[in-house]
C-alpha cells in the first residue's frame, strides 16, 4: 500500500507539472502575431471563413440559423474577428457576441457543428494543427456568450 | 476454450466491422455531432474513458439533441493471463450513458492447477454528466457513475478469501481538454475517484480477509492529441489489496488511439498489471476496437 500511494502521488505530480509548464508556455506566446502569420494573414483567414460558409450551407444541423444573413457582411466581420483574435492588424466592428446570439437558442450540437466546420475549413486550407488549436483556444471565451449560458 | 473465445470475438468483430463498412460519408452527421475523439474509447469495464480508467466523457458522439451508441471489443494479453472484453453502450443527449460489458479472464498458466479455465464477469454501468463540457468549460466536465459487477465463476475467488460474488463501484470523474497546451497540441487530462471493494476489478470477487469495506482509489490519465486522429497518453489506476493470499498491485498503461473518423476507434497499449493472483509482474499488450453509431 505504501509504494502504491507513492506511485499514485508521483503520477498526480507529473500531470500537475505538465499543466503548469504548459500554462507558462502559453503566457509567453500571447503577445506576438505568429498565429496570425500561420493562418496566412487576413487573406488566409478570409479563405478559411469562405470555405466554412460553404460547409455551413450544406449542414442541416445549423444552416437554418444562418437564413437571411448578409453573407458578404458576415464574411467580412468574422474574418476581421479571427484576424484580431489571432494578433493581426484588424478590428472587429460587428455586434457584441452575447447580444448577437441572444435569440438564437444555440444548442451544444449546433455549437459543435460550427466548430467542426471551422476545423474542416482550416484543414482544407492546410493550416497547421498547432495553429488550429491556438485559434480555437482564442475562441473559447465566446462559448458561454454564444450558447447564452 | 480457445474456440469459445474465437466465437466470442467473431460475434462482436463482425457487427463492429459491418458498422464501419455500411456507414457512408453522407451519413457522417448521423453518427453524432461532438468533436472527433471526445467520447474517449471503451474501457475494459464498458464505460467511456481510456483503457483502464473511466473518464468524465460519455461514449459515442451524441450531443445534446442526439442519441448515440458504441460497440467494442478489447483484448489484453499479459504474461500469464488473457482478458477479453465485449462491451456496448448507449448515450442519451450526452447526459446519460448506459453500458454493458462481459469480461473473460483466461487463466492461461493457473488453469490446470485450479481446474478452472476462465473467470467471467458481467458489468452493468451508468454514468451521468453532472456539469460542464470537456472542451469548452473552464473547469472541464464532471460526471458520476456506477459499475455493478456480477462475477459468474465464484469458486476460485471464494477459495482464496473473497467475500461476495457481486459488487458495485461508484466513481466521480473530471475531464478537461487544454487547447494548444503542449507545443501547440491539445492536452486531455482526467482524474477519477472510485469507491470499490473489487479484487482485480471484480474478477477475483469482492472484499476479502484483509479488508472488506469500500476504499477510495485514485485513477488518473493524460493524453496529447498529435492531431485530431491520434491521441497518445498514459493512465494509472490505484487498486485495493483485500486478499492475504496474494498481493494486488496498481495498474498502468501507455496507449495510442487512432480515430480515423467518428465511426471507428482503434486503441493499442502496453499494460502493466503488476502481480496478479501470485503470478508476478504481469505485462503485455492491449488492443481495442470500437465502433460508434
Amino acid at each position: 500500500m505504501g509504494t502504491t500511494n507513492i506511485r499514485a502521488f508521483i503520477a498526480v505530480v507529473m500531470i500537475a507539472a505538465g499543466l503548469i509548464s504548459s500554462g507558462c508556455q502559453s503566457l509567453q506566446s500571447q503577445p506576438d502575431n505568429s498565429l496570425y502569420l500561420q493562418l496566412g494573414e487576413r487573406a488566409g483567414i478570409a479563405d478559411v471563413v469562405e470555405d466554412m460558409l460553404y460547409l455551413i450551407v450544406e449542414d442541416e444541423r445549423i444552416n437554418h440559423q444562418f437564413k437571411g444573413i448578409n453573407v458578404a457582411r458576415f464574411h467580412r466581420n468574422l474574418t476581421d474577428q479571427l484576424c484580431e483574435l489571432s494578433g493581426g492588424p484588424c478590428q472587429y466592428k460587428g455586434r457584441e457576441m452575447r447580444e448577437l446570439h441572444a435569440a438564437m437558442n444555440i444548442t451544444n450540437t449546433q455549437f459543435n457543428a460550427l466548430a467542426e466546420n471551422l476545423i474542416l475549413a482550416m484543414e482544407s486550407n492546410q493550416i497547421p494543427t498547432g495553429a488550429q488549436n491556438r485559434l480555437i483556444k482564442q475562441l473559447l471565451p465566446m462559448y458561454s456568450d454564444i450558447r447564452h449560458l | 476454450m480457445t474456440l469459445s473465445i474465437n466465437t466470442q470475438w467473431a460475434k462482436t468483430v463482425v457487427p463492429v466491422l459491418a458498422l464501419g463498412l455500411l456507414a457512408t460519408p453522407a451519413a457522417l452527421a448521423d453518427v453524432g455531432s461532438r468533436i472527433w475523439a471526445t467520447g474517449g474509447v471503451t474501457t475494459i469495464e464498458g464505460s467511456a474513458g481510456g483503457g483502464l480508467v473511466p473518464w468524465a466523457v460519455l461514449g459515442s458522439y451524441a450531443d445534446d439533441e442526439e442519441w448515440g451508441g458504441t460497440a467494442a471489443l478489447s483484448r489484453a494479453e499479459v504474461d500469464d493471463y488473457t482478458l477479453s472484453v465485449t462491451g456496448a453502450g448507449l448515450n442519451w443527449n450526452n447526459r446519460i450513458e448506459v453500458t454493458v460489458a462481459r469480461q473473460t479472464l483466461d487463466l492461461d498458466t493457473l488453469g490446470f492447477a485450479l481446474q478452472q479455465d476462465e473467470l467471467n464477469q458481467d458489468i452493468f454501468g451508468a454514468k451521468v454528466r453532472l456539469a460542464g463540457d470537456v472542451l469548452y468549460s473552464p473547469w472541464g466536465q464532471w460526471s458520476a457513475g456506477v459499475l455493478h459487477k456480477r462475477q459468474r465463476d465464484f469458486t476460485v475467488p471464494d477459495t482464496i478469501g473473497a467475500r461476495t460474488d457481486s459488487g458495485t463501484d461508484v466513481y466521480i470523474s473530471g475531464s478537461k481538454l487544454f487547447f494548444a497546451a503542449v507545443f501547440g497540441r491539445n492536452l486531455l487530462v482526467n482524474a477519477t475517484a472510485r469507491g470499490t471493494r473489487a479484487n482485480q476489478g471484480g474478477l477475483l470477487g469482492f472484499g476479502g480477509d484483509r479488508n472488506n469495506s469500500y476504499e477510495v482509489m485514485a485513477e488518473v490519465g493524460a493524453g496529447v492529441f498529435i492531431n485530431r486522429q491520434w491521441l497518445v497518453g498514459a493512465e494509472y489506476r490505484q487498486k485495493p489489496d483485500n486478499l492475504s493470499f496474494a498481493r494486488e498491485d496498481d495498474w498502468w498503461d501507455v496507449f495510442v488511439a487512432w480515430v480515423p473518423d467518428r465511426r471507428l476507434a482503434i486503441t493499442a497499449a502496453f499494460v502493466n498489471l503488476g502481480d496478479v493472483a501470485t503470478l508476478t509482474d504481469q505485462q503485455g499488450v492491449y488492443l481495442s476496437l470500437q465502433g460508434s453509431f
